[in-house]
């Protein structure tokens, strides 16, 4: 993609349901998607600290997808926030897009991590979280989004244990909860967050407000989780 | 003498005083030979406990963030354990990290095979541009662990044993060296390999070459030492055997040549015991290697491991 000459203009909330239905062809679009698309929104319009400018500021935020299935309310988000020309997005999975059906972050800048195989990401932004930490580098926030059937995945657990311990107070995981985690059990996951030494909280995944007072909430000394109730995958 | 894992801790606490890119990631394995150095950098130096997916995924992590880190554990649990990390964490990723393991495939029987990483190797062949180090010699490994330090942001793995030879040999660059003219004939001895490798064949006329870093494989000096001592090539590697031997095949491809690839058989042996009685079950001591290599190099010889 050539971001020299390629259009890139920042939109609004209400443009993302055209926007994603440039990739899916209609205004219907995945489960997966829109699950995210609300987090995804008041993350990037109102809490992460980055820009299609800052996309290689080692001060910048990170942001990983670790719920890498999907994509398209990401690709919508990051075209609305001008990271990507929205005339990339009919391309979607075409070999000539760097918009794949998982993202890969050498195709497209500002993303922080190719995801697609599950239970990558929070390990990864654990050790951005200590990297930032060893360099003094206080004010990056590292932000990760994960499914909650994604938690499924051990890796996850052994991440989970070591930022708790480690008190990476900047560092924060939204799980977007669709109830699609097979043998879980209810409350489970907040517990488990909670015993971990995690700070932690629920909400409505739906509710601009209720998330960002969620996202914002203060955590000192201890990572953050918010845990964004969605509606079930097959509503 | 002390082992190349004696030499691990003492080497990465000066590189972690001299660097401040530099981060060490532990799986608890070796964490008391860095008490101190953890104790001067308490951000660079991380004990993950016994989680080594996360061990791979936080290393990858530590690098997108600009630094160096340098992750450790048994090659069992390094490469094996948490393989589709390696592979999409530092690969897909595109982040460097240097790997050092333990143990390689045979140092500690008494362990069974649950300690032992003879394919560690070939698996790090099926993902692209990895460096891998097989030091002989604590004194190489010593060498070696600088090189794959300041190796920018390449991607690093360094196999420490307990196997070592006689002598260290001067490590100078990545390509293969000489160690004995003659022919027909060209023996490979890789890392630990060289001292029985010699006595083999102290009395056969061959070429030896000494390879303390395999991958990239040095097919120039392998088509080189062909030239002058004839395409019979045998390759005695101290973990899977054939592991190399398509890389030799790849070097040689312009001319008829055959190739005979020693190392550990794919067979658990299911015996505990010694280093020492593993190498030869193996046929890896001198008269293992010498049998086999003389029997091909005379023509009648085939490529069991």
């Amino acid at each position: 993609m050539n971001t020299d000459t390629a259009q890139a203009h920042p939109r609004g909330h209400a443009e993302l349901p055209r926007l994603m239905g440039l990739m899916t062809g209609d205004e219907k679009h995945g489960p997966a998607a829109t699950s995210t698309l609300d987090v995804l929104w008041v993350l990037y319009d109102r809490v992460l600290r980055i820009s299609p400018e800052r996309a290689d500021d080692p001060e910048r935020d990170r942001f990983l997808l670790s719920k890498g299935h999907g994509p398209m309310a990401y690709y919508a988000v990051l075209a609305a926030k001008g990271f990507l020309p929205a005339d990339l997005l009919p391309g979607f999975g075409s070999w000539d897009s760097p918009l794949g059906h998982h993202p890969d972050r050498t195709l497209l800048p500002g993303v922080e991590i190719g995801s697609g195989s599950l239970g990558h990401g929070l390990p990864i932004a654990v050790g951005e979280a200590l990297g930032l930490r060893a360099q003094g580098r206080t004010e990056p926030a590292v932000w990760v989004l994960a499914g909650d059937a994604e938690l499924d995945e051990g890796s996850n657990h052994e991440a989970l244990d070591l930022a708790g311990h480690a008190a990476l107070d900047r560092l924060h995981l939204v799980v977007v909860d669709n109830a699609s985690a097979t043998h879980a059990r209810p409350g489970g996951l907040a517990a488990r967050l909670d015993a971990a030494g995690w700070s932690v909280l629920t909400v409505d995944g739906h509710d601009h407000e209720a998330l960002h007072a969620a996202f914002t909430h203060p955590h000192p000394g201890r990572p953050h989780a918010v845990v964004a109730r969605t509606r079930a995958k097959n509503a | 003498m002390d082992t190349m894992r004696d030499r691990f801790a003492p080497v990465m606490t000066r590189l972690l005083d001299e660097d401040p890119r530099v981060a060490v990631v532990l799986a608890e394995i070796g964490r008391d030979g860095f008490a101190e150095a953890a104790r001067r950098h308490p951000d660079r130096v991380v004990n993950v406990g016994i989680r080594e997916q996360l061990l791979i995924g936080a290393g990858a992590g530590l690098a997108l963030t600009g630094m160096r880190p340098v992750l450790h554990t048994f090659g069992s649990f390094l490469v094996e354990r948490p393989f589709e990390q390696i592979k999409l964490d530092l690969g897909h990723q595109d982040a460097g990290a240097v790997l050092v393991s333990g143990l390689g495939s045979y140092d500690w029987p008494a362990g069974g095979f649950t300690h032992m990483a003879p394919g560690d190797v070939a698996l790090l062949d099926t993902l692209d541009g990895w460096t891998v180090h097989v030091p002989g010699h604590p004194d190489e490994a010593e060498t070696l662990l600088r090189h794959a330090v300041g190796a920018g942001d390449d991607k690093v793995y360094v196999r420490l044993s307990a196997q070592t030879n006689t002598e260290a040999r001067p490590v100078e660059g990545p390509g293969f060296r000489t160690v004995r003219r003659g022919g027909p004939g060209v023996v490979v001895a890789v890392g630990p390999m060289l001292t029985p490798v010699l006595d083999a064949t102290a009395q056969l006329d061959v070429t030896v070459l000494y390879a303390t870093t395999v991958r990239p494989f040095d097919g120039e000096a392998l088509r080189r030492a062909a030239g002058v001592a004839g395409t019979d090539v045998v390759l005695v590697e101290p973990y899977l055997a054939g592991t190399s031997t398509a890389a030799a095949n790849d070097a040689l491809a312009g001319v008829p040549h055959r190739v005979l690839g020693l190392g550990v058989a794919r067979r658990e042996l299911r015996r505990y015991g010694t280093m020492a009685e593993h190498i030869a079950a193996h046929g890896l001591d001198p008269r293992g290697l010498r049998e086999r290599i003389t029997r091909f190099l005379g023509g009648t010889g085939t490529a069991e491991g």
